[in-house]
């Protein structure tokens, strides 16, 4: 196989297979942009106390969140500056008042500086001094926070995070301003689900408003028949059974939403749920949102049509449910998924209550939804391993988007204009754009 | 657009119409982000053969067909009725894991009350199967809609050669009154997939109700002892 440059794999209306299968590839994406660009630690309320802490990936990086003991906190390489050994060996715990390598023993204070060394004298006359940054825990290159949500870049220039984040921030502030107090708090269940294929797979999958019908159908029309059973029966569904029984909606109905596709890959998919039903519960949380912010805010804080924010290449935030997913990609054909859940500050517990129900049925390992989303980008993966076509098709109402202020608005739910928006960002950024 | 014109939905073909109008327009003035008013809501679905592959394919399926058999008597008594109460939840425990096993998927839901549930926490202190996350959380609904997912013709993670083995052990009787058992085991789940295998091992917290000569799950509980661990693929069936 001849080798093609990123900008050759990728055509306005069709992508090169290489691109989901190549290791070189992948390690390209890894030096331009999982090591680059801004890349979700953690929310603040998961490192709570001083020495709290939270291991991540960034990249091939290993890395640490940990809140000091100046309350601040500090993203830095989990390895021990001496000769590299890991120093949190759990994903997250209470470090204590610092770091101590379990090799030899150097301890570091919090925010990664060099406390002690047995023997010290044993550097004396040595450039391994105390002020020598290498005897420190390197601290990621930028660190910054959005609404509590805690990013780090590991590059030293480049565009801050809000211009990163660009418009897709909506996906914080629309979670963050369902909360009378106007933020979030971390729910301390993470759940980790391994992908056989490559991240490309789940970020064009979140926005693909044609395959829930197809994918999910089992899982909608079986909801579905027992919503309508309550129904005949006199009751009323919980709002769950609507979650799940919309999977099966028509080709048409998802094929009415829209897409919003910005710049750098990041996009929306536009549609609503219906979490505004007239019970009680809902009624009592929508008083305490007018008292906390007015009528007209309330109104449209509880009224964005939002499914979900893709922020790329790695997020999917569905924020009207408080759930967020987070990929660190591991391979060409492997990657990580961490699925989280938010409270909603100050929101009555029904409202919390009725979300987890979401983040249960759909987010768990146990789900009935990803069962088969899973199932799809595993046999996609093995299908672009193989040589029976080299060519990836995304001409689905191609030459038929609206294309405003660099921003495309799909004109049909099913469009492909968002994988053909993510590639142009891969593309941009594969080529060194920041 | 032969298959859209078949769709025996007409109203909400003409309100997507609508919307979709609406939204070009609306499209056009505002800016970007700021143009997410709520303008179309995603109902539920319809009937099965509407949407979804069926649309295209009424008769395909990726998987063998299932036909709903219900599980010999033998297992479906779920217990024996003779012996002390020790060996009787013994064997309600092991006909269980039989009707698992052999995808009695039904008669499994049956072993439940009225008001029984199934349930997987995250963490061994959660107490309440309600309000913090879990891995299933199931009311006997919410099994149906499992079951009626795992049968349906495409369910297409069902394709591949898929089946499991329960070994169940360490029986102990934790507590007995009147109206109640509660029953604690080990069990071990050895899982195919594909070609592959994965086991996965934990403890069972069965709480019991007396029901004729057997008995009928009130709650029960899994804990599984790697249930924090990172998940390659999912659980699709209850374990
Ligand atoms: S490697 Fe950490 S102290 Fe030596
Ligand atoms: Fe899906």
């Amino acid at each position: 196989m001849q080798s093609l440059s990123p900008s050759q794999m990728v055509e306005p209306d069709r992508v090169h297979r290489l691109a989901y299968t190549s290791q070189e590839i992948f390690d390209r994406e890894v030096e331009n942009i999982f090591e680059k660009i801004w890349v979700y630690c953690g929310h603040e309320s998961q490192v709570k106390k001083p020495g709290d802490y939270h291991t991540l990936q960034i990249g091939r990086q290993p890395m640490v969140m940990v809140r000091g003991k100046d309350i601040k906190v500090r993203v830095l390489y989990n390895r021990c500056p001496h000769r590299g050994v890991e120093l949190c060996g759990n994903t997250h715990g209470n470090t204590g008042s610092n770091f101590v390598c379990s090799y030899h023993a150097w301890s570091f204070h919090l925010d990664g500086k060099i406390e002690s060394i047995p023997l010290m004298k044993g550097y004396d006359g040595t450039r391994m001094t105390r002020d020598n940054p290498d005897c420190s825990m390197k601290a990621a290159a930028r660190v910054d926070s959005y609404r509590g949500f805690v990013f780090a870049s590991l590059s030293p220039t480049g565009p801050s995070l809000l211009d990163f984040l660009g418009e897709a921030k909506i996906a914080f502030d629309d979670m963050c301003d369902r909360s009378p107090e106007g933020e979030v708090e971390v729910v301390p269940t993470c759940h980790r689900v391994m992908q056989h294929s490559n991240w490309k797979f789940f970020m064009e999958n979140q926005l693909d408003s044609l395959h829930p019908s197809v994918t999910h159908q089992s899982t909608g029309v079986a909801a579905g028949r027992i919503e309508k059973q309550m129904q005949a029966g006199g009751t009323t569904p919980p709002l769950y059974y609507h979650y799940l029984s919309t999977f099966a909606s028509s080709f048409e109905q998802w094929d009415s939403v829209q897409t919003i596709n910005f710049p750098r890959g990041h996009g929306v998919l536009k549609a609503y749920m219906g979490l505004r039903p007239q019970d009680p519960d809902t009624k009592a949380y929508e008083k305490l949102m007018e008292k906390a912010y007015g009528k007209e805010k309330m109104e449209e804080y509880l009224s964005r049509s939002i499914h979900h924010v893709l922020v790329y290449p790695y997020l999917s935030v569905q924020s009207p449910l408080q759930q967020l997913r987070c990929l660190r990609p591991l391979g060409p054909n492997k990657t990580l998924s961490e699925i989280w859940h938010f409270r909603l500050k100050g929101a009555p517990e029904a409202i919390y209550r009725r979300s987890l129900w979401y983040y249960n049925l759909v987010n768990s390992p146990a789900t009935m939804i990803n069962a088969d989303d899973l199932e799809n980008w595993t046999k996609g993966q093995w299908g672009l391993e193989s040589t029976g076509s080299d060519w990836v098709s995304f001409h689905r109402d191609f030459g038929r988007d609206t294309i405003e202020n660099g921003v495309t608005y799909s004109n049909k739910g099913t469009s492909e204009a968002v994988m053909r928006s993510q590639f142009k960002a891969w593309s941009e950024y594969m080529g060194g754009a920041k | 657009m032969a298959a859209a014109k078949k769709t025996r939905n007409p109203k909400g073909a003409k309100v997507a119409k609508v919307a979709a109008s609406a939204k070009r327009k609306a499209a056009a003035k505002t800016p970007a982000g700021k143009n997410l008013k709520q303008n179309v809501v995603i109902r539920a679905g319809a009937e099965t053969r509407r949407t979804g592959a069926q649309r295209i394919a009424p008769d395909h399926s990726p998987r063998a067909k299932v036909v709903a058999v219900k599980a010999p008597r033998t297992l479906a008594a779920a217990a024996s009725t003779r012996g002390d109460l020790q060996r009787r939840v013994e064997q309600f425990l092991y006909a269980q894991s039989e009707l698992l096993d052999n995808k009695y998927w039904q008669d499994y839901i049956n072993l439940f009350a009225a008001d029984g549930v199934y349930w997987m926490p995250v963490t061994t202190d959660q107490t309440e199967w309600e309000g913090s996350p879990s891995i299933f959380a199931e009311d006997k609904l919410l099994m149906q809609v499992r079951m009626g997912r795992i049968t349906h013709p495409n369910a297409w993670s069902q394709a591949p050669m898929w089946a499991t083995n329960h070994l169940v052990s360490n029986v102990v009787i934790e507590k007995e009154t009147a109206k109640e058992i509660v029953v604690r085991s080990r069990f071990h789940m050895m899982e195919l997939r594909r070609d592959n295998l994965r086991h996965f091992g934990g403890t069972y917290r069965h709480t019991l109700v007396r029901k004729g000569d057997s008995f009928a799950i009130k709650l029960q509980r899994v804990d599984m002892f790697n249930s924090q661990a990172t998940y390659d693929y999912v659980l699709q069936i209850w374990v």
